[in-house]
């Protein structure tokens, strides 16, 4: 598997397509009685052992994303616009809309139905744990009771809400644990019922986020209803300066085509840098296509991907790739060597700017966390600036690592550079709050008594992903978008900083 | 198509008057209707529409898989800026309410839109109210954009929307929608969030695809919701995939 590491790198031309968007966006056709419940893993026709992309035998070319939906809904090809019945891997739901989701298959399906797959469902409390919100304590025991009840394989439970290392299962936030997991395979079609469910597509999936509705037919049936849609690529070359991380790169996108520059589409991220990128890194990119609007985000997998894979999962898999004709609706070129660190401004992820045209932009607080940036390599990032600087923060600084693993990393792996220091040594020596519990936090406010949730208007530098009005709790509270690197280095300052000040 | 007003006496209290689009055009010629009278007062759907544990008797009722749509809506609208995500929709603090449970449902409806800034100054719920009186939202670009939380939709749905008019939506919060039934995301061809104001008494006529705003007295033409309609008219996927024979009738 690691030798089929070299995957094309199309550096054509744009290869603008004249491609319709002006058909229906939702549209169900006639009865199809006869779908076949298995799942094929392979494309059917082909007969060599070759991947699609290297044979040439293709008809039409297709890009990625086009390719995982043929194969998942058993067509040789697929065009974008295309309403095609999709056959899903893996189901994802949590806390928030598991037990509206479980509600619908009840509803639908029946009291006494059984779900299409055990072993392809996957539960994780992870939104609102560390609460006394009743209704949200609530919710975490509907998914338990449906997962005793359907016996679903992987449900990362949390039934001790006062320590969470005495819950062995429980993992945190569901994208960084997916990947963890061994849940996310390229070539694969995952859904969950959360936006960011995006972050997959780091692995070289297709992966998106659905309501509770759609979830609900998931559960029943193994299937949805999807519109192919048409791919924007972005191809980031040169050296990523070493200030520079993930979370500048999107932010980068996102401020060129704005918050809905990719409605309905695909986004997929090619080029040297991305290939330099390890796989967090990659699942920060991706994470936030959601931000564009976009439907999904992809990176082709290759050696980087298939090594993290290797002791994750036991479930072969089958990548694939661009075709090197494969039709883009635009293509955008960056040379990512001349960026400099960005941050969004309130109150929008396209608001733009340069960290430091903000640097008199002074801040009540510092938040490091979320599905977007609270994985290893972000807190990692945070520890490197801080070490650098040997200073302490100026500002409260509220550290949320995604899951249980990051927080054991946080715990215990040593810090480059630093002489066996760990990131909770050196965030301690910063004067951070102590890391929290995993779980999703305040990145999306939460209930009242969530951990670093901006209960008043004050002004936070995060590495979350949404500062629309009252993400974080507060309407008026200001949020800014950045890097772990920014972030921390903002912590250092009390103002918005550029982290090369201390990198 | 027009409403009659035959259709407005028979149910005063309906603002989706929406029949078999087959006796309609068989009883009506539509292009000679026009709307009778301005309702004064704003009308809200009833409770049961979308409370909803039966969307399958709505959706046999009509057998019907081409009917097209002869629905009008008619009421106040509540007139809103460009990416109006889903945390101004419905905050993250109430997404601990279950959409499913008929309770929770009317619950979440009450915080629809509860999290617009200051700026807004008209409420879109009155304190102490679990509806709105504005039956008709109007957006700008990028509806909905955010998180894929169901409860946007629902929220709007249960506090009393029947129609939301954008320039344009987010993908899910579009999908959502029509896969609820709870309202119908339609899109202007041109920017009305600028011409209309919070409180101007609207018409929708949805086979029309035209929005006319009887305060201004400005007619605007809507994108066609295409196939989107039948499914939204039915009560969402699961409705309409149980009237077009798509999955078997629940039993029982």
């Amino acid at each position: 598997m690691a030798s089929s590491s070299s995957f094309i790198a199309n550096k054509k031309d744009l290869g603008l397509s004249a491609l319709s968007s002006t058909s229906s966006p939702f549209s169900i056709p006639k009865c199809r009685k006869s779908i076949s419940k298995k799942i094929v893993s392979v494309m059917a026709p082909q007969q060599s052992e070759r991947k699609p992309a290297t044979t040439g035998s293709v008809k039409i070319a297709m890009t990625m994303t086009e390719k995982i939906l043929a194969r998942a809904s058993e067509k040789p090809q697929l065009s974008p616009g295309e309403n095609v019945w999709v056959n899903v891997d893996t189901l994802m739901t949590h806390d928030v809309c598991g037990p509206g989701s479980i509600g619908i298959f009840k509803r639908e399906f029946g009291d006494n139905a059984k779900v299409w797959d055990r072993e392809k469902i996957v539960i994780i409390p992870d939104h609102y744990i560390f609460t006394t919100d009743e209704r949200a304590n609530r919710n975490v025991d509907i998914l338990r009771d449906f997962c005793l009840e359907q016996n679903i394989k992987y449900f990362y439970d949390i039934k001790d809400l006062s320590n969470f290392k005495v819950n062995p299962d429980y993992k945190g936030v569901c994208h960084i644990a997916l990947a963890q997991e061994g849940h996310c395979r390229p070539g694969e079609v995952l859904l969950g019922t959360d936006s960011h469910t995006c972050t997959a597509g780091a692995f070289g999936q297709f992966a998106t986020g659905i309501g509770n509705t759609d979830a609900g037919f998931v559960l029943g049936t193994g299937k949805l209803l999807l519109k192919v849609p048409p791919t924007l690529r972005f191809v980031m070359d040169g050296e990523m300066p070493d200030y520079l991380l993930a979370k500048d790169l999107i932010l980068q996108i996102i401020g060129e085509i704005s918050v809905s520059g990719a409605t309905y589409k695909s986004m997929e991220f090619v080029g040297t840098t991305v290939e330099s990128l390890n796989m967090e890194e990659r699942m920060t990119l991706c994470n936030m296509v959601v931000e564009a609007g976009g439907k999904n985000g992809v990176v082709p997998a290759d050696s980087t991907t298939f090594k993290y894979l290797e002791d994750k999962t036991s479930v072969p898999y089958e990548p694939v790739y661009s075709d090197e004709q494969a039709r883009f609706l635009s293509e955008y070129r960056f040379d990512i060597s001349k960026l400099e660190p960005l941050v969004a401004k309130p109150h929008s992820p396209d608001n733009r700017a340069l960290a430091r045209e903000c640097k008199d932009v002074k801040i009540d607080r510092v938040y490091i966390g979320s599905c977007t940036g609270g994985k290893t390599e972000d807190f990692m990032a945070a520890a490197k600036v801080f070490l650098a600087s040997g200073k302490k923060v100026k500002v409260p600084t509220f550290l949320v690592p995604a899951t249980q693993k990051v927080w054991m990393d946080v715990y215990s792996l040593p810090v480059p550079g630093s002489g066996g220091k760990t990131c909770s040594q050196i965030f301690e020596e910063a004067g951070c709050d102590t890391p929290a519990n995993p779980s999703c936090g305040a990145c999306l406010g939460g209930p009242k008594d969530t951990y670093a949730r901006m209960n008043e208007p004050m002004v936070c530098v995060s590495t979350t992903n949404r500062n629309f009005p009252g993400r974080m709790g507060h309407k008026e509270g200001q949020i800014y978008l950045a890097s772990p690197y920014t972030a921390a280095a903002s912590a250092l300052t009390g103002y918005v900083t550029d982290p090369r000040e201390f990198l | 198509m027009a409403a009659s007003s035959s259709t407005f006496t028979r149910n005063p209290t309906s603002i989706a008057t929406s029949f078999n689009s087959k006796l309609s055009l068989s009883l009506f010629s539509p292009r000679s209707i026009k709307l009778p009278y301005i309702h004064p007062q704003p009308i809200i759907k009833p409770l049961g529409s979308h409370a909803r544990p039966l969307p399958v008797l709505r959706a046999t009722a009509t057998p019907s898989a081409e009917s097209t749509n002869a629905t009008t809506f008619h009421g106040i609208c509540y007139v809103v800026g460009d990416n109006i995500d889903t945390d101004q929709i419905i905050p993250a603090e109430y997404l601990t309410l279950v959409p499913s449970n008929p309770a929770e449902y009317e619950k979440l409806g009450s915080y629809a839109l509860i999290g617009l800034p200051a700026s807004y100054e008209t409420r879109f719920i009155e304190p102490n109210e679990m509806k709105t009186k504005y039956s008709i939202v109007i957006g700008g670009d990028n509806f909905g954009c955010g998180s894929s939380r169901e409860h946007a939709p629902v929220s709007l749905g249960a506090a009393g929307v029947a129609a939301v008019v954008a320039e344009s939506y987010a993908r899910i919060f579009f999908r959502n929608s029509v896969s609820t039934g709870e309202i119908y995301p339609l899109e202007s061809e041109v920017r009305i969030c600028e011409e209309c104001k919070t409180g101007d008494v609207v018409t929708i006529e949805l086979a029309e695809s035209r929005l006319i705003n009887h305060t201004t007295g400005k007619e605007y033409k809507l994108k066609p919701i295409g196939d989107a309609g039948p499914v939204i008219e039915a009560g969402g996927i699961f409705a309409y995939a149980r009237k077009t024979g798509m999955i078997p009738l629940q039993s029982g």
